[in-house]
């Protein structure tokens, strides 16, 4: 298959063709090469080598676009139900950032007793099989190319099939995986003794590939009535599931804990999160952290769940993350839209740029609050694991509903989820192995009596069948697909007008799916202003019209309402007045034509305004402005009255004015373009003068019509106006 | 569990004059002894996803190995190992581990197997 372009979609098509011959480029999980950088004279110490393609943060727009890369792997998850349109997702993730793409399974696969196959449809997640997770490799296999930094592609090994589900992941490439017995346990129902007999296996299989494995303890915060009350369960949570797998072969710095700061703001966030993630901390310092963020307490609000991110990823800069999840800040609201994971993405990104190096600047106090916290953390998960073992075991003090109480212990409150040992799916489905045990295959766990055939098989089990998938990956069977009426083709076929066509539709997370998400606000109370909103929507002629998000700006005086709906029309690209690019001179054009006619320009930013960056940029030659090409200039500064512009211009004898307009409250901006234009008209000097307006509400239409003879927005350089003014003065002069 | 207030002063008594270090080793001796016999079971038992998982990685497709390991179990031979059972028929009948696989989800290969493991 050719290499990515930037300018190219990836063409699901071309992933699909002979999938069946395709195997994954590697094994095992890749950390990001951590190391300082320096860039535009920045020194970065947690940080990481630049990508070769990628998309910065949108105000590096104003630092020469520079976009450094922190150390630590950043992950986005990904589940709209449909892996063909995840992978534009992963795509764009990747640009902003993501090197570990977790995809979430479809509700009710973890019961599902084996694998399943084909591509169907998914329902909060995608089922996952083989012909989609080399699908998804595949297409990595290529990102991962185009961005130049390899990408972790990651699922889960939980449920009634963990050991073939991790041997489908060694096979197809996967680099990273949720194992946890303890999360089947508890939250799925699973019987307890299968759970660890099948845990044993998955761990031993994914040690072999160097798979790297998060742990499940999170889900107890996310349980928990109130989160920071089950602290010292988090402890023991970890504890077991990092011993367990260590003891089925995982090597120490592929366990990874996945911690979640369980406390948010309203409450006291850092006073509350900060002990914990030390007490954390000192007692797993062999194995890694993965850091997620706080969905416990995310309302509908993006604004405030991104707050809460930020909070969390400040934990992670004062403590530590070598992996650093990022939750959607929509997660909350079940909109899935693609802007969402990116949205999560940069605010790590942005985030953790921002905290580089924090530690170099503080310690912690060895004395007080922060250390008597932590240590009482760990006493109290100490205590707990001896009133465990006191009570007979893990087992025992399961059924006894121990675990997800929501007393901080050794309070308890009689609500922990308590499980039979004899219950839950897979029950009495465990079988002791006779002495003669027997499988010739690699990286099976326990009693293995391979002795029987021969010592030399010993240490290499497969042997006894000349090596297994593991060592020969051509002895993979693939199966396309089981089910005619549901799968990937029946699903492009449906909307292959908008694939590579001249069609285009809205779209939150399918291709053509018509979403659109609007933001309202009415003078009046929540009750009214939601109804008014789907009423607006309904006029707007949006279908399936909802509710998103509600929130109160004043009881009586304003709501803010959110609402997504679908449209059912397509826009025809063939139809649409596209702006054509500017096209530039080239520099020793421009150089030489002002070499032989000065040109001198009048600049600064009119009317009450006081922002100047944007226009600097454009100037001074270290930015690269006009000043470069020999144009020179008169700068004015800030808050220029109108005329004093086209007065200096008369004075100066220049040929250009270059006014930078910003605030566009009351459509001032326009105001102030005709107002220039109007008193150069008055002066007698229109015709002589180039009138350029610039700034970030500004677009060259918007400009023209408002008199000016051109307008400058966001990423304009000096090249772009230079070139401009050097045409215009020529047709002047042509006209004279 | 029985409702009860929180008695942390009162239960952390021999914890409080160990050092920090002290206080880490003591967590750790308490993992092993709850994770220790969970190893042992994972040691000494299999499951039916374990040993489809064999068969996996024995090259059989995740339909087939879900038929040999059903049948094995119905004569409760998954004690032996499926691939166990799979490398022994194609052994003695010379065929390759698919074929065997076949062999006996037909219920032809079970008999003998029957026998050799009795």
């Amino acid at each position: 298959m050719k290499n990515l372009k930037p300018n190219e979609k990836l063409d699901i098509h071309d992933i699909l063709k002979d999938l069946d011959k395709y195997q994954p480029r590697k094994r095992g999980w890749v950390w990001r090469d951590s190391q300082p950088i320096e860039m535009r004279g920045f020194k970065y110490v947690q940080a990481s080598p630049s990508l070769k393609r990628s998309i910065a943060l949108p105000s590096a727009n104003a630092l020469d676009n520079i976009d450094p890369q922190p150390d630590s792997v950043i992950t986005t998850e990904i589940a709209s139900g449909r892996f063909e349109d995840d992978i534009r997702r992963m795509r764009m993730a990747a640009y902003h950032g993501a090197d570990h793409i977790m995809v979430i399974r479809t509700a009710g696969q973890s019961h599902f007793d084996g694998l399943l196959e084909g591509t169907p449809q998914g329902v909060g997640g995608i089922p996952v099989t083989r012909k989609q997770l080399r699908a998804q490799r595949r297409a990595l296999d290529l990102i991962e190319e185009e961005v130049g930094r390899p990408i972790n592609y990651h699922s889960y090994v939980s449920g009634v099939a963990g050991p073939e589900i991790a041997v489908l992941f060694v096979e197809e490439g996967v680099n990273g995986a949720h194992q946890d017995p303890q999360y089947n346990v508890l939250y799925r129902n699973i019987n307890m003794v299968r759970s660890f007999v099948d845990a044993a296996e998955s761990k031993k299989i994914l040690a072999y590939a160097n798979i790297a494995q998060i742990d499940g303890a999170h889900n107890a915060n996310a349980t928990a009535r109130d989160a920071w009350k089950v602290m010292p369960e988090l402890l023991v949570q970890h504890a077991i599931n990092s011993v367990f797998s260590e003891k089925a072969g995982i090597k120490p710095e592929l366990i990874c804990l996945s911690t979640v700061p369980p406390a948010a703001s309203p409450t006291p966030d850092i006073k509350i999160n900060l002990p914990y993630a030390l007490a954390l901390r000192e007692f797993f310092d062999k194995y890694k952290m993965r850091a997620q963020m706080n969905t416990k307490y995310m309302d509908s609000s993006t604004r405030e769940a991104t707050v809460t991110h930020v909070l969390n990823l400040l934990i992670s800069r004062l403590t530590s993350a070598d992996i650093q999840s990022t939750i959607t800040p929509d997660e909350g609201r079940n909109v899935p839209w693609h802007v969402f994971n990116i949205e999560a993405l940069d605010t790590a990104k942005q985030a953790m740029i921002g905290m580089d190096d924090l530690m170099s600047m503080l310690c912690f106090k060895e004395e007080g609050y922060l250390h008597t916290k932590k240590r009482e953390i760990q006493e109290r998960a100490i205590l707990m694991m001896e009133e465990i073992i006191e009570m007979g075991g893990y087992f025992q003090a399961v059924q006894a509903g121990m675990f997800v109480d929501s007393g901080e212990y050794p309070e308890r409150n009689g609500d922990g989820i308590a499980r039979d040992i004899e219950g839950g799916v897979g029950n009495n489905s465990v079988i002791k192995r006779d002495s003669d045990y027997m499988a010739p295959v690699t990286a099976h766990f326990g009693y293995n009596n391979v002795e029987q055939y021969g010592k030399k098989f010993v240490e290499n089990p497969a042997l006894l069948i000349d090596g297994c998938t593991f060592e020969r990956p051509e002895m993979v069977q693939f199966i396309d697909e089981l089910d005619e009426s549901d799968n990937v083709y029946l699903r492009l076929e449906e909307t292959e007008k908008y694939r590579n066509s001249n069609l285009l539709k809205p779209e939150v997370e399918w291709l053509g799916d018509g979403v659109v998400t609007i933001d309202l606000f009415f003078p009046t109370s929540i009750k009214i202003a939601s109804e008014a909103a789907i009423a607006t929507g309904k006029k707007m002629n949006l279908k399936d019209v909802e509710v998103i998000h509600k929130e109160v700006l004043h009881p009586s005086e304003g709501t803010r309402i959110q609402i997504k709906g679908k449209v059912d029309f397509d826009i025809n690209i063939d139809d649409l007045t596209i702006p054509k690019d500017v096209e530039t001179m080239s520099e020793e054009e421009i150089y030489n034509y002002v070499k032989s006619n000065p040109v001198h320009v009048i600049a600064g930013t009119g009317g009450n305004d006081e922002h100047s960056v944007g226009l600097r940029e454009v100037l001074d030659i270290k930015h690269g402005g006009i000043e470069k090409y020999g144009i020179s200039y008169t700068y004015l500064g800030t808050s220029v009255p109108i005329e004093k512009f086209v007065d200096a211009a008369i004075e100066m004898n220049a040929q250009c004015i270059m006014m930078s307009t910003i605030i566009s409250h009351d459509d001032i901006h326009y105001k102030n373009m005709e107002k220039l234009h109007n008193y150069a008209v008055e002066k007698g000097v229109r015709d002589k003068l180039v009138l350029i307006a610039g700034g970030t509400q500004v677009t060259p239409e918007i400009a023209r019509k408002h008199s000016m003879d051109q307008g400058f927005s966001r990423g304009t350089k000096g090249i772009h106006i230079a070139s401009f003014l050097v045409n215009k003065i020529r047709l002047i002069q042509n006209e004279d | 569990m029985k409702e009860r207030k929180d008695d942390y002063l009162s239960r952390r008594d021999h914890l409080r004059d160990m050092s920090d270090k002290e206080l880490k080793e003591y967590f750790f001796n308490l993992v092993d002894k709850m994770v220790d016999p969970l190893i042992e079971l994972s040691y000494e038992n299999t499951t039916k996803s374990i040993e489809r998982s064999v068969l996996l990685r024995m090259g059989f497709s995740s339909l087939q190995a879900k038929d040999v390991v059903d049948k094995l179990n119905e004569y409760n031979l998954l004690r032996k190992g499926s691939g166990h059972c799979v490398y022994k028929v194609a052994k003695k009948f010379k065929i390759s581990l698919l074929n065997a696989g076949k062999k006996i989800v037909e219920e032809d290969g079970i008999d003998y197997l029957v026998e050799v493991f009795s």
